[in-house]
């Protein structure tokens, strides 16, 4: 066809007719060259994970979706028990503490030329074939303390003697300058790895078992970072080089859509891995998760829709459950009023928490009248209030009164309350709002704002007051604690209370029956001082098929599908 | 006919750079980073971090860097102080970078895996909506005033009305649960796409209707028509041979943008269809404050409508002789 016609060129009939049919055949035969790529038949099992994970490189990965991910890929010393977290044998056989509690020895179950160890199970491998070795830990867990690998998690290996140092003492590019010889990690030979700690640590396994501290194959990333200076950051990620040593290992990524997971025949207890294929779907919107559920094609959602959950509490198959987590409200204790500690505790006082988490929240959420969730072995912590609210109401206006406000002394200032735009944070704003108004005659403005720009806020503590939530990485009070101390990055409220640090440091280095009691103690003073307002304690969503086993409720919410499998 | 395209060329080149450029300066000057979340990195990995990807670099270095071609950084050429084992990057050398969320992916493979999915669906969806639009236009006009103009009308105006999340909904209410032939949502085959891309084209399809017949009828009402109809021209001859070909025009005018926003993937119909396209990516890209990949979609999107409103000027001037000789002018 000539596109520029001549001047008085004699229209032609088929010109635009051809055009009117051919193009939509064109766009059809188009689209369908694109866009088929065919499907693998179904996996034994698919489970909605919420979104792409952001890596499968353990050290930078930080959020929920990726640790799942990244317990199918690889394995640690230990696992967790899938009912009680008790740690059970990974690539550890078996370890112990020395006297002192202070040195953890792991024998790992090494073979080299994958020979039948003494449980007569295969040793370690990796999936290349190499074998799993405690160098391979001492090279890992060196790269997570590097600051050069930009880990979240790599503080948390601190307090091994000497870490904190090696990372942090750095030269002008950023690279630690001191040997690494002086870290308290040790590879003893190909099957011993001894760690040794500053001071006694209770839950020094449970950090073992966090996603970060997986192993990866050093070896592997040092020779593709030799091969491929520019890109190698990313090329050992790739499914095709990924090296890794757990019960799956990746078929094929489907960017945005899943990751067929497969099992894993080298690993060492492939016998007992229950399902042959695993699908991890990206699904981010949780009606879209749970019309695929309805229609068979998924098994496990770990997030259902708001709005549908007090129908789904009717189901068997929804098994909501007690998580440690804790929804809370920061207070910028550098603004006033919110400067005085007695205005903060009156604001704590009166939050409706039996309104937001039956009404608002609504999948059994409980409400929080301490900042450490309950389900913790032998911690009883400190308690907010008396519960009842007329008492506490009264009390609150009391406090109010010695700080100079109310109908006696000053007007409370307007504050505003910002939260992030999802969810329900909205609807739960609004009921504290409006209950402190009711209550304290407090004004209180919403301020909802895009995530990112509402982090920004709340990090550089350009707020009044602030929504948050801290899940726990391993059961254990002190995960909560720590956040409030002086130096925690995680703080955000500007409060600093050398007594609450003075309790921390101490618990840190008190034998485990005082230290529960002088975490309870810190707590208290939390509480008393109330940098924070706590609303409700989290449960988890999961919406699961029945017929799953292995699947059990813990506080952790942490599902290993390594012990999943289908009733026959 | 060079010329022309030439010059649009040209254009092109320009527009991109001041797309390019402005998005990049606003995105920066937008609040909170890449790597903030609600629980807070250690202050030297976040430096660590941000010096990995050249966020510690002012921002005229890391625009530089951005469009390239040279490299700035410690691999770039040896006569700029680094090793010379990298010596091209930036966009200028077809690199879109890293992205900075995604942290095992470059920004090209992100689009190399959503885009072809995203267009793929955009062209079912405008290979059904074109041809039922213009069918149910010309219908339309030709029987003005009748019951079936009313119906068509009525329904185009439902058409544009209806939000395509409520279209979509129901779709799946019908055809995957009250009747469940298809499935409610994923990817792969033909019968993923068949309701996402009935969402996606039924406000395509309604717009075209709307616009061939007020289009037609324009044409219809022309002298040039009575003087065809006077030469004894069949009434098909006339309808297909000039009154279409002038009722096109707006039609063709309105394609071009609608094409292109329809190509990119739209972020409601793949949410709500798990259809891994691009579409979520240019929201999500923003949300995450993930630079690389939010310039990546936008560099894509600018280019795909400036090169259809191309093919719109084509086209319209193979419609219509006068355009192009006012081109060639």
């Amino acid at each position: 066809m000539k596109v520029f016609p001549d001047h008085g060129a004699r229209p032609r009939t088929g010109g635009v007719l051809a055009w009117v049919v051919g193009l939509p055949l064109f766009l059809f035969a188009l689209g369908l060259a694109l866009g088929l790529r065919g499907t693998r038949p179904r996996a034994e099992l698919s489970f909605n994970n919420g979104t792409e994970p952001a890596s499968l490189d353990p050290a930078v990965a930080t959020g929920l979706p990726e640790g799942r991910v990244l317990r199918c890929l690889y394995e640690g010393l230990v696992v967790k028990h899938p009912r009680t977290l008790e740690p059970l044998p990974g690539m550890a056989e078996r370890w112990h503490l020395s006297a002192d509690r202070r040195v953890y020895t792991f024998e790992l179950r090494t073979s080299r030329d994958g020979s039948i160890s003494e449980d007569g199970s295969i040793g370690a491998r990796w999936s290349n074939g190499a074998p799993v070795v405690a160098q391979d830990f001492v090279a890992s867990w060196q790269r997570l303390l590097d600051p050069r690998t930009g880990s979240g998690y790599g503080k948390e290996l601190w307090r091994v003697r000497g870490a904190r140092e090696w990372s942090t003492t750095l030269d002008e590019q950023g690279a630690p300058r001191l040997p690494f010889d002086g870290v308290g990690l040790r590879a003893r030979d190909e099957r011993t790895l001894v760690v040794e700690l500053d001071a006694p640590w209770a839950s020094f396994l449970d950090l073992v078992s966090l996603p970060a501290l997986l192993p990866v194959h050093v070896p592997t990333l040092e020779a593709l970072r030799a091969a491929h200076p520019s890109d190698w950051q990313r090329r050992w990620l790739r499914p095709r080089e990924l090296v890794t040593n757990g019960p799956f290992r990746v078929l094929e990524h489907r960017v945005n859509e899943r990751l067929r997971l497969e099992r894993n025949p080298d690993y060492w207890d492939a016998a007992r891995v229950g399902l042959a294929t695993l699908d991890v779907w990206a699904l981010e919107s949780p009606v879209t998760a749970l019309n695929l559920y309805e229609a068979g094609e998924l098994d496990l959602l770990t997030e259902v829709p708001a709005t549908l959950v007090p129908r789904l509490l009717e189901r068997p198959d929804f098994r909501p459950a007690p998580i440690l987590g804790t929804y809370f409200y920061r207070f910028n204790t550098a603004r006033p009023p919110l400067d005085d500690a007695r205005v903060r505790r009156a604001l704590a006082l009166v939050l409706p928490r039996e309104e937001i988490a039956r009404n608002v929240a609504g999948a059994g959420e409980v409400p929080a009248w301490s900042f450490v969730p309950p389900g913790l072995a032998d911690y009883a912590g400190a308690l907010l209030g008396t519960g009842a609210a007329a008492a506490d109401a009264a009390t609150a206006r009391e406090l109010l009164a010695q700080a100079g406000y109310g109908p006696q002394g000053r007007p409370l200032p307007t504050l505003e309350l910002s939260y992030n735009t999802q969810g329900r944070h909205r609807e739960i704003a609004e009921v504290a709002a409006e209950t402190w108004q009711r209550e304290l005659g407090l004004r209180v403005a919403l301020a909802g704002r895009e995530t990112k720009t509402f982090l920004d806020s709340q990090r550089s503590r350009d707020y009044d007051i602030s929504r948050s939530s801290w899940i726990g990485d391993w059961p254990d009070a002190a995960n909560f604690l720590e956040i409030f101390a002086s130096e925690s990055e995680n703080n955000r409220t500007g409060w600093a209370d050398a007594d609450y640090d003075a309790l921390l440091a101490r618990a840190a280095a008190a034998a485990p029956a005082e230290r529960l009691e002088l975490l309870a103690r810190a707590e208290a003073r939390l509480l008393d001082q109330a940098p924070l307002a706590p609303v409700f304690y989290y449960v988890s969503r999961n919406l699961v098929r029945p017929g799953l086993l292995g699947f059990e409720p813990n506080v952790l919410d942490e599902h290993p599908p390594k012990f999943w499998s289908w009733a026959r | 006919m060079t010329w022309f395209l030439l010059r649009r060329a040209l254009a092109f080149t320009l527009t991109l750079w001041v797309v390019v450029s402005v998005s990049f300066f606003l995105m920066r000057a937008v609040k909170g980073g890449p790597f903030d979340s609600e629980r807070e990195l250690p202050p030297a990995i976040e430096l660590a971090l941000r010096a990995q990807y050249h966020l510690d670099w002012p921002l005229w270095k890391q625009y530089l860097q951005y469009l390239g071609p040279l490299n700035l950084d410690a691999h770039g050429p040896t006569w700029l102080g680094g090793d010379g084992s990298n010596c091209l990057t930036g966009l200028l050398a077809g690199d879109f970078g890293p992205s900075l969320r995604y942290r095992d992916l470059s920004v090209s493979e992100i689009l190399g895996a959503s885009l072809p999915i995203s267009l793929a669906l955009g062209c079912l969806a405008l290979a059904w909506s074109m041809p039922a639009g213009l069918l149910l236009g010309c219908l339309s006009a030709l029987r003005r005033g009748t019951r079936t103009d009313g119906a068509v009308r009525a329904l185009a105006t439902l058409g544009i009305a209806v939000p395509n999340f409520v279209l979509a909904g129901l779709l799946v209410l019908v055809f995957a649960f009250a009747w469940p032939v298809l499935p409610p949502a994923g990817y792969g085959e033909l019968r993923h796409l068949v309701l996402p891309a009935l969402a996606l084209g039924a406000p395509v399809a309604a717009y075209v209707a709307r616009l061939s017949r007020s289009g037609l009828l324009e044409a219809l009402a022309q002298e040039w028509v009575r003087c065809a109809r006077a030469k004894g021209l069949s009434e098909r001859a006339v309808l297909l041979r000039h009154a279409l070909r002038a009722g096109l025009m707006p039609v063709v005018a309105y394609l071009g943008p609608a094409a292109a926003g329809i190509l990119t993937g739209s972020l409601v119909i793949e949410k709500i269809f798990a259809i891994p396209g691009t579409g979520s990516h240019f929201v999500n890209g923003a949300l995450n404050r993930d630079y690389t990949l939010a310039m990546g979609v936008t560099i894509v999107y600018t280019a795909l409508v400036f090169g259809l409103n191309v093919l719109v000027d084509l086209a319209q001037a193979a419609l219509d002789p006068r355009i192009a000789s006012r081109e060639r002018a």
